[in-house]
């Protein structure tokens, strides 16, 4: 009786255990997917089709660990843009001007969830949640 | 009578068939053009006088003067942008620096972009621009002009006027302008599609090969 008891909750457990992370798939394909839409519209004339960026002009998004380390400024970048700052991106800097852009807290989510997860970066997705948090705290 | 119908129809559609093949081999030449009658050994000829791109001043990425006399004997491609243009200038360079690859090592043929915001646009940031975008040597000139005569120029490459928006934001497009050595243009391409680019670098080569550009 008991270890059918146990069996029983094992299976159910990984029945939610399997529905939670094939639920958390699918929001990270559907941002994954319209992030991708918008940044064709919005990222790819300067930072190109492969996030190569163009020669010393516009940095490439192929730096991870750039990624990784700015990963709560990147939504703040986004918004309000970039103005007489330096980023050294693959070693190199770049000082060029990133206009602001009109996008909305979730399309911020969504299109820095695809740069994150594309160009040879894997960091998995940015919440809505997470973006408005970091919103917040622009400088 | 259906037979001979038919046969008519084979034939004019080869007849279309050979004439484009035609055209692949010379490049049409654009713009208006207008007949001048004039007398040569006492007989009267009709010529042809195409649109040409007018002589122009302005200055080079090196601080050198630049008209269309610095011109002569190039075929060139031409182009309008500025340098702090946050929509399809930065495509357009990308795909032009793929021209500016294929002929950097040919004397005849050169790369100019003027820029529409000559305010912005000093020889020293255009000198700045060229650096990063990593164009070097006298193949891809940008040049800064008077801002009326550079606007005025537009219109003889039969391009949109630039204009200036509310935002003080200078709306163009994104077309490359192919000009031969008899300042004719001879094709233009959305600088901003990677396929019709690829089309121009072989068009130069094509337009290279008829005799009037040797």
């Amino acid at each position: 009786m008991k270890l059918k008891v146990i069996s029983a909750l094992c299976l159910l457990s990984a029945i939610l255990i399997y529905a939670c992370h094939n639920d958390a798939n699918i929001t990270f394909k559907r941002y994954y997917t319209t992030g991708k839409v918008i940044y064709t519209a919005h990222c790819q004339n300067c930072h190109g089709s492969d996030g190569q960026g163009l020669s010393a002009l516009m940095p490439p998004l192929t730096d991870t660990a750039f990624l990784r380390k700015n990963k709560a400024d990147l939504s703040c970048f986004i918004k309000y843009g970039l103005k007489d700052k330096i980023l050294i991106v693959n070693k190199k800097a770049y000082d060029a001007d990133m206009p602001a852009s009109d996008l909305a807290p979730i399309e911020i989510a969504e299109v820095l969830t695809y740069i994150t997860n594309s160009f040879g970066n894997n960091q998995g997705l940015i919440t809505l949640q997470q973006a408005e948090a970091d919103l917040l705290k622009c400088k | 009578m259906k037979r001979l119908i038919g046969a008519m129809a084979v034939l004019f559609l080869a007849s279309a068939c050979k004439f484009n093949s035609a055209g692949n081999n010379t490049l049409p030449i654009y713009g208006n053009r207008t007949p001048v009658t004039k007398t040569v050994d006492g007989k009267t000829v009709t010529d042809t006088l195409y649109q040409t791109i007018p002589d122009f001043k302005t200055i080079n990425q090196y601080g050198d003067s630049i008209t269309g006399k610095s011109l002569n004997g190039n075929i060139y491609v031409a182009d309008f942008f500025f340098t702090t243009c946050p929509s399809i200038c930065p495509v357009m360079h990308r795909n032009m620096l793929n021209v500016y690859q294929a002929y950097k090592n040919d004397k005849d043929v050169k790369i100019i972009s003027y820029t529409i915001d000559p305010k912005h646009d000093s020889v020293n940031v255009l000198k700045k621009y060229a650096d990063k975008l990593g164009i070097a040597g006298n193949t891809w000139w940008l040049l800064q002009g008077k801002k009326e005569e550079i606007y005025k120029l537009s219109e003889s490459y039969l391009v949109r006027k630039p204009e200036e928006d509310a935002k003080q934001l200078f709306i163009h497009d994104g077309y490359f302008i192919l000009v031969d050595k008899q300042k004719r243009i001879r094709g233009t391409y959305d600088g901003t599609v990677p396929d019709q680019v690829n089309h121009l670098i072989a068009n130069i080569k094509i337009l290279k090969a008829e005799p009037d550009q040797k």
